[in-house]
């Protein structure tokens, strides 16, 4: 049985990847649940978002300008990528809505591999994440990550504000419960769609912007990431804000708790929880019965 | 599920090149067969690609390197490795001076090389199918192949089975040659087992003896062979396992295993893993103050290790290649290598294109020696023990198990202020000869298949 305090620090290890793991799959839960479609190239918006971060620090020394060029660069591919191709297939069957956003993964990816190449680009915590932080002598843990909690916690606020305290979540919301009715009452459903794209991918784009400074930064790097959110959206429910979150949580306590024990299983364990959601409960533990 | 099919739409890009290597090769084919002259003085019968892979005026060789994901940066490192040493084969160059076999250039028994590659997406199921498309399409003579052991292994068997020599490229498991050994497969680079008996008597003495030692393993053949390779090694000179971490590969988060190293109360930590990997959980390691509660070895550098971590994290760390630029100051061929390298593509050579382009010279000089190209006779002589120059020094295949005998130098990162270059990353502490070094063949759990067995 491992001590308590290695459980303890497991624990908040798992919580530090968790909140991560819950700005990722919102992005795509909500882009899911309004869109129809999933979007395949989440993964490379991620990386999309490491790359800006790593860009804009070696010219600006300033992590809060690395964030906020994290959440441009995406609102400005996103917003392109929509408008100029993705709305096309709306109305598409599954299949090519499937294929066109893997398309566009590989295009971003061998993309930033023409102009980075395939080695890993450095980019290193801000000045003020530099140092480690004590928990009552129990474990230590670096103050970055302490931060990037707080970090992409404030983003999960906004995006919680976004979508239940504006009329325009509240459209979101409705759209996600019934697209056809929205359309129907006159809502623009277009714009709406647009919206939801970009902010979908902003999250994506700033999860990418905290995840770089403890990662290799690489073109392929948001792949592994996109398999883990596909697995938070499933055992959370597709379109689901709130299972986001909560997969988001579970699935990092469950990749960090298990290694405790044995590490060799913590990979295997998240599809096993996912392969019981599914069975037990296939709308996933916050999806509802008959949502998209 | 969703990796492979990303993946799968990546290999889209190299489809492209394939098909071009394909079409020149047609082409060429086309062109010989009004005019070919048979040079054969025996006949032998069909097998594999041969002879129609050596009717026409060149012959093809595959190259099967990962160019996505984690171990890119070393697959890039081969495909232009393999463009250099094809043409060196094909229009001479000082190295290809300096072997006698192939003095007099213009490719290999007078045919040009003509290669094609393709991304193996670091799977060992995307790899075959490009390796047997490259057979049955441009009659591929010979192939070389991987960063990773699971790519490798894969691709020995296929060789195998299809009669078509695979010189394994960038592959450090033991059981390449080992358990999973194939008549028609060689692996030139030192194994698991020759790097750890390489890096265990320089770190003891650095370090010390009876010390306690923390392993991040990544969860394949390579991570869990080197882990054996390292335990054995150390394990001679009374070092004990405080801890064994075993992570996938292309793991985004290892805050927990490393959690699990600072607690297990190591005086070491052995980090195994390799490429982007590498880097993720050093960056991670620093964070963690690992490398200030411990040691912290790397065992295997990765071809990219210095540029990815900077001499700020490297500066004094132990660890092996199984090749470094630095040999030059050794071995002339080596410095004739990185130097036309570094010249054509800015920047100097790692041990993934040393080993494709040592791998290719030894397949060649084998042709040259056995004056065919069919493989019965050219693994004869690739198992003949005949040493043959190369940027590695003079290198040469055991017959038993095809595994090659080359030197490992072992590594120390140098500080910023030591560098003497950009990419001066380490001093050499030193080069083991790679005899010393060799798994006795009874324990490699090779039995040699014969040409054959399918």
């Amino acid at each position: 049985m491992p001590s308590t305090a290695l459980l303890l620090s497991q624990a908040f290890s798992g919580f530090a990847f968790g909140t991560l793991l819950a700005l990722m799959s919102s992005g795509l839960t909500i882009i899911f649940g309004t869109l129809g479609f999933v979007n395949f190239a989440h993964g490379a918006m991620f990386m999309l978002g490491a790359y800006a971060a790593f860009v804009v620090l070696a010219y600006t020394h300033s992590f809060i300008a690395a964030l906020l060029a994290g959440a441009a660069v995406l609102l400005v591919v996103s917003v392109v990528l929509e408008r100029g191709l993705l709305r096309f297939f709306y109305t598409r069957p599954p299949e090519d809505q499937l294929l066109v956003t893997f398309g566009l993964s590989v295009m971003l990816i061998e993309g930033v591999r023409f102009f980075f190449g395939s080695d890993s680009q450095r980019v290193s915590p801000p000045q003020w994440g530099n140092g480690i932080v004590d928990f009552w002598g129990l474990f230590y843990y670096p103050l970055y990550r302490v931060e990037a909690i707080g970090i992409a916690a404030v983003f999960l606020l906004a995006l919680y504000l976004l979508l239940y305290h504006t009329s325009l979540g509240l459209m979101v919301r409705a759209g996600i419960e019934d697209r056809m009715m929205v359309g129907l009452l006159g809502i623009d459903v277009r714009r709406m769609f647009l919206l939801v794209f970009a902010v979908g991918a902003m999250a994506a784009g700033v999860a990418g912007v905290i995840f770089a400074p403890f990662s290799a930064v690489i073109p392929d790097m948001g792949t592994p990431f996109l398999v883990e959110a596909f697995v938070v959206v499933v055992i959370g429910g597709l379109g689901s804000f709130g299972g986001a979150v909560v997969g988001g949580l579970l699935v990092g306590e469950l990749l960090s708790l298990t290694t405790a024990f044995d590490p060799a299983y913590s990979q295997a364990s998240i599809y096993a929880v996912m392969a019981l959601v599914l069975v037990m409960r296939p709308r996933g533990l916050f999806g509802r019965i008959g949502r998209v | 599920m969703s990796t492979n099919v990303i993946r799968k739409g990546a290999a889209l890009t190299t489809r492209r090149g394939l098909l071009k290597a394909g079409v020149g090769f047609g082409a060429a084919g086309l062109l010989t067969s009004i005019a070919a002259p048979r040079v054969w003085a025996k006949t032998y019968p069909s097998m594999g690609t041969y002879p129609e892979g050596a009717q026409g005026k060149s012959v093809f060789a595959a190259g099967l390197f990962p160019l996505t994901g984690p171990y890119a940066a070393m697959g890039h490192d081969e495909q232009r490795s393999l463009e250099l040493v094809v043409a060196h084969l094909n229009n001479g160059s000082k190295v290809t001076e300096a072997v006698p076999s192939l003095r007099k250039g213009g490719g290999v028994l007078g045919k040009k090389i003509e290669f094609g590659v393709a991304d193996t997406q670091t799977q060992p199921n995307p790899a075959v199918q490009a390796a047997t498309r490259f057979i049955s399409e441009n009659k591929a003579m010979v192939m070389t192949s991987a960063v990773s052991s699971a790519v490798a292994v894969a691709l020995d068997e296929l060789a195998q089975r299809k009669k078509v020599i695979n010189m394994a490229a960038t592959t450090a498991s033991n059981a390449t040659t080992g358990k999973n050994c194939e008549r028609f497969g060689f692996r030139l680079m030192a194994d698991n087992y020759m790097l750890s008996q390489a890096l265990a008597p320089v770190l003891t003495k650095q370090l010390g003896r009876n010390l306690k030692a923390a392993y991040l393993v990544p969860d394949y053949t390579f991570g869990t062979s080197l882990y054996k390779s390292l335990t054995d090694a150390f394990g001679k000179y009374g070092w004990t396992v405080a801890s064994e971490q075993l992570a996938p590969l292309g793991t985004t988060d290892f805050t927990s295993y490393l959690l699990d190293i600072g607690n297990s109360g190591a005086d070491v930590m052995f980090n195994e893993t390799a490429g982007a990997d590498s880097v993720t959980s050093t960056k991670q390691a620093i964070q963690f103050g690992i490398m200030k509660k411990m040691k912290y070895v790397i065992p295997l550098f990765s071809g990219f290790a210095g540029k990815d971590l900077g001499p700020d994290v490297l500066e004094g760390l132990y660890g092996t290649e199984p090749w470094w630029w630095g040999e030059q100051d050794q071995y002339p061929l080596a410095r004739y290598f990185v130097a036309d390298f570094e010249k054509k593509y800015n920047y100097k050579p790692r041990f993934p294109a040393a080993n494709v382009y040592n791998s290719m010279i030894m397949w060649a000089d084998a042709v040259e020696r056995a004056g065919t190209f069919y493989p019965p006779e050219v693994i004869k002589a690739l198992e003949s023990g005949q040493k043959v120059d190369t940027v590695a020094g003079k290198v040469w295949f055991r017959a038993a198990d095809h595994q090659g005998v080359s030197p490992v130098p072992v590594l120390q990162g140098k500080s910023k202020s030591e560098m003497n270059g950009a990419e001066d990353f380490f001093k050499m502490v030193e080069v083991v000869p790679g005899e010393q070094l060799m798994q006795p063949i009874e324990q490699t759990g090779c039995h040699m298949p014969p040409i054959e067995a399918t």
